[in-house]
């Protein structure tokens, strides 16, 4: 339904997005998705962090679905690609360890870069996710009519350091939207200012709304969330008020798409954890 | 890891001194619980606005198996922040096993003070205990100290009176 709205008023965002890109308040999606990993600042020679992997409408409690892990991908400290360990999918949460064998921070993304596609076809409106652009040329049938094409660049990520913290797996990828530390990920305490860059495609992205929320919804009244603004050069700082972790999420829709007259949908969301101090 | 801890001290490194010493007295308070666990305890030494501390002591683990004690070092977390995780652990002359409950007097000599740049300190002491709590404690001292300079402090539940003696 979201989608088809989005639709609906496309010719509008698309002119708007040839001046600026487009903030995308974050509940466009109904569910908070979400990484929640058993530590973040660890100790010792043989240590693991198990992850939980969900989405829901409570920070962090699995309710509702368990996150797909076809697309995670796990980056030792010198930035190679290791294994996740005992992955596993159940009712309401997927679940998976890394063995921190190396000294370091450690990055568990689950990146999504794909196409969707939505046309009619008798009367009918079919929809088609997780596309490439070979699949979408092969199996639209040529009597569809109103395709709509929306790329999506989606990007989760969690960092646990065991050790130094280092900065390898921090370089960003140039691609979607991305978070680049000024204050390191698994630095952050209580009553100190952490500073971020949110990028676009490599690039400053300004003008875009950072949401914020501390975990443990489920046992207070209000949601407790922040919203903060990124400045000309993609910036943001907060303060963390408490310890714990928090769900920081960010959106833009601009017309970059790399499919023809494809409309693009970029995310990022990271699960952060707040020492005390 | 020598290398690392010798530069932390050499860059503040500015006066040398001689004979000096620092003598602290540490309660480790003796606890009714069911599970009981030694804390872990970690001294030093830090100065207003610098980032590089002077480690006296680290009380923890050390004879578990494959150095598996080092996995709760993170938990004595301001000292894992400021100086812990540089720390390639043990170190020599730096970490020890874990002490009973009761009050230990420990001797700090110009191994590790001598070379200290005149100023106001903060003596740090912090302790954590498998599966009980946390607790920091900070005593101001001045350096080279006054004769019979004393500074006291008392823990709320994970430590006891904890003093510091200086001769310069």
């Amino acid at each position: 339904m979201t989608i088809l709205r989005v639709f609906k008023s496309r010719p509008v965002v698309a002119a708007a997005a040839i001046a600026a890109v487009v903030a995308v308040s974050a509940p466009a999606v109904a569910h908070r998705a979400w990484m929640l990993p058993s530590a973040t600042v660890l100790s010792g020679d043989d240590v693991w962090v198990t992850v939980d992997a969900a989405s829901s409408n409570d920070l962090f409690y699995f309710e509702h679905h368990p996150m797909r892990l076809d697309n995670l991908a796990v980056f030792s400290p010198d930035g190679k690609q290791i294994k996740a360990e005992n992955i596993a999918t159940g009712r309401y949460r997927s679940t998976f360890d890394v063995k921190l064998s190396e000294s370091g921070t450690y990055k568990m993304a689950i990146v999504n870069d794909s196409l969707f596609a939505s046309y009619r076809v008798d009367g009918q409106v079919k929809r088609m996710r997780g596309a490439t652009p070979e699949k979408i040329e092969k199996e639209i049938p040529k009597n569809a009519t109103d395709v709509r094409v929306q790329e999506v660049q989606s990007r989760m990520e969690i960092f646990v350091t065991q050790g130094k913290p280092s900065d390898t797996v921090l370089k960003p990828t140039g691609r979607g939207l991305e978070l680049t530390a000024i204050t390191h990920p698994n630095n952050l305490v209580a009553g100190e200012k952490a500073e971020f860059r949110l990028l676009l495609d490599g690039q400053p992205a300004k003008g875009v709304e950072v949401d914020i929320i501390p975990g443990g919804i489920r046992y207070r009244d209000k949601l407790n969330d922040v919203k903060v603004k990124t400045s000309d050069d993609g910036m943001f700082s907060f303060t963390w008020p408490e310890p714990g972790m928090y769900w920081i999420n960010a959106g833009v829709r601009d017309d970059k798409a790399s499919y023809k007259d494809a409309q693009r949908r970029a995310s990022y969301t990271a699960t952060l954890e707040v020492m005390a101090p | 890891m020598r290398l690392m801890f010798s530069a932390a001290l050499s860059a503040v490194i500015v006066v040398p001194a001689s004979a000096a010493e620092m003598k602290v007295s540490v309660e480790i308070p003796r606890m009714t619980v069911a599970e009981y666990h030694r804390p872990y305890v970690a001294m030093w030494l830090e100065k207003a606005g610098d980032p590089k501390v002077v480690n006296l002591a680290v009380w923890y683990d050390i004879k578990l198996k494959q150095n598996e004690g080092a996995k709760w070092l993170k938990d004595m977390r301001q000292w894992w922040r400021k100086t812990g995780r540089e720390l390639e652990m043990p170190v020599d002359g730096l970490s020890s096993p874990t002490r009973a409950p009761g009050t230990h007097e420990v001797t700090f000599d110009d191994a590790k003070l001598a070379g200290l740049a005149p100023g106001e300190y903060q003596f740090v002491i912090e302790a954590a205990r498998e599966v009980g709590g946390r607790e920091l404690l900070r005593i101001p001292v001045q350096w080279p100290p006054k004769p019979d300079a004393e500074g006291k402090a008392k823990g709320e539940h994970e430590l006891g009176a904890v003093s510091v003696a200086l001769k310069p």
